[in-house]
């Protein structure tokens, strides 16, 4: 059993983003679709426990428990929007994997665009710079090359 | 290359990594005075009023209670989540029995068999006031508890003013909650 949840887990690791913490199959609703949409919803709820897993990736206690909420509610027609906003009131902006853009975020969310702009802006720089030609040599210069090169 | 561009190139680096030293510093010391811990979870419950609920008593312990009864308190209540399967709770009883000298607590038991946090409530001399089991983890979840023991300090009146994920013990009660009581 821990051999075959082992290799579940590494399966899980390699295919990424595959839940398989759904400890048991009753957990899961009866219509395909809405089991589908509660998976993703699952997914992007940080568990409380563990902290850098989704709900639908932990087994932790409180994890399986949020997971049924998500189900009753998706069951019970709620929209996406709404069960997020039934998570942060309970518990904040934390439970969310994915936070949403604030100013307090905004680092967070603007700083691979603010990297690739940095980037692009030294590629430029290095890439304009190469492009000048040398000066031409000055008449000493081309007497010692002459010199040195043994032309006379 | 002219010397203020040497100078630039030679201080980015250094100015860089002083930037980065400082940052880590600060975590680093948050951490050890207990400023800053990467793990809190802040409950948005704090500032709001308890949510409601209605929950059974424990087997020999009372009834249980509800928000009404709660908001109708004339004191100060310490609602303390707690489960005999939880080892720090148990580290926490003592200094809960201490606490509850000087203000009531009212405990729920988180996700536990009744008749287990019976006993363990009964063990050494209950330190709750009253007693109430949330045998299945559902009303813990409008709290924003994300595990035991966790504790809330509620005004007369039903509103939460401190929340705490950490075994409680008289010291901690004098330096976070202490100062609330004497607010009032």
């Amino acid at each position: 059993m821990k051999r075959l949840s082992a290799i579940l887990l590494a399966a899980g690791l390699v295919c990424g983003g595959v839940a398989f913490a759904v400890d048991d199959p009753s957990e899961m609703l009866p219509n395909p679709a809405q089991e589908k949409r509660a998976e993703a919803i699952g997914a992007h709820l940080r568990c409380l426990v563990c902290q850098n897993e989704s709900i639908e990736d932990s087994s932790a206690p409180l994890a399986r428990d949020l997971r049924k909420v998500v189900r009753e509610q998706v069951a019970a027609g709620k929209s996406d929007q709404q069960i997020m906003d039934w998570m942060t009131q309970r518990y904040g902006e934390f439970i969310r994997l994915a936070p949403t853009f604030s100013l307090s975020t905004a680092l967070l969310w603007l700083m691979p665009l603010v990297a690739l702009i940095a980037g692009l802006l030294i590629a430029w720089r290095t890439a304009m710079r190469r492009v000048a030609t040398p000066s031409p040599l000055t008449d000493n210069e081309r007497a010692r090359l002459d010199a040195l090169s043994g032309r006379e | 290359m002219n010397a203020t561009r040497r100078g630039i190139i030679t201080a980015l680096p250094i100015v860089g990594a002083g930037v980065l030293g400082l940052g880590f510093w600060r975590i680093l010391s948050g951490m050890r005075t207990g400023t800053f811990d990467p793990r809190a979870i802040n409950n948005p419950q704090v500032g709001k009023p308890v949510p409601n609920f209605a929950i059974p008593g424990l087997p020999g312990l009372g009834d249980g209670f509800t928000d009404a009864e709660l908001r109708a308190q004339t004191r100060p209540v310490l609602v303390n989540f707690f489960a005999s399967w939880c080892i720090p709770c148990v580290q926490e009883m003592p200094g809960l029995r201490a606490i509850s000298r000087d203000l009531p607590i009212w405990g729920v038991a988180y996700e536990d068999k009744p008749e287990n946090a019976s006993a363990f409530v009964k063990r050494d001399g209950t330190p709750y006031a009253r007693v109430a089991s949330d045998r299945h983890g559902r009303v813990a979840i409008d709290w924003g508890v994300t595990g035991v023991p966790e504790s809330f300090l509620v005004m007369p009146g039903g509103r939460i003013v401190w929340h705490g994920s950490a075994a409680l013990d008289p010291a901690l009660f004098e330096s976070e909650i202490r100062p609330h009581l004497a607010r009032l």
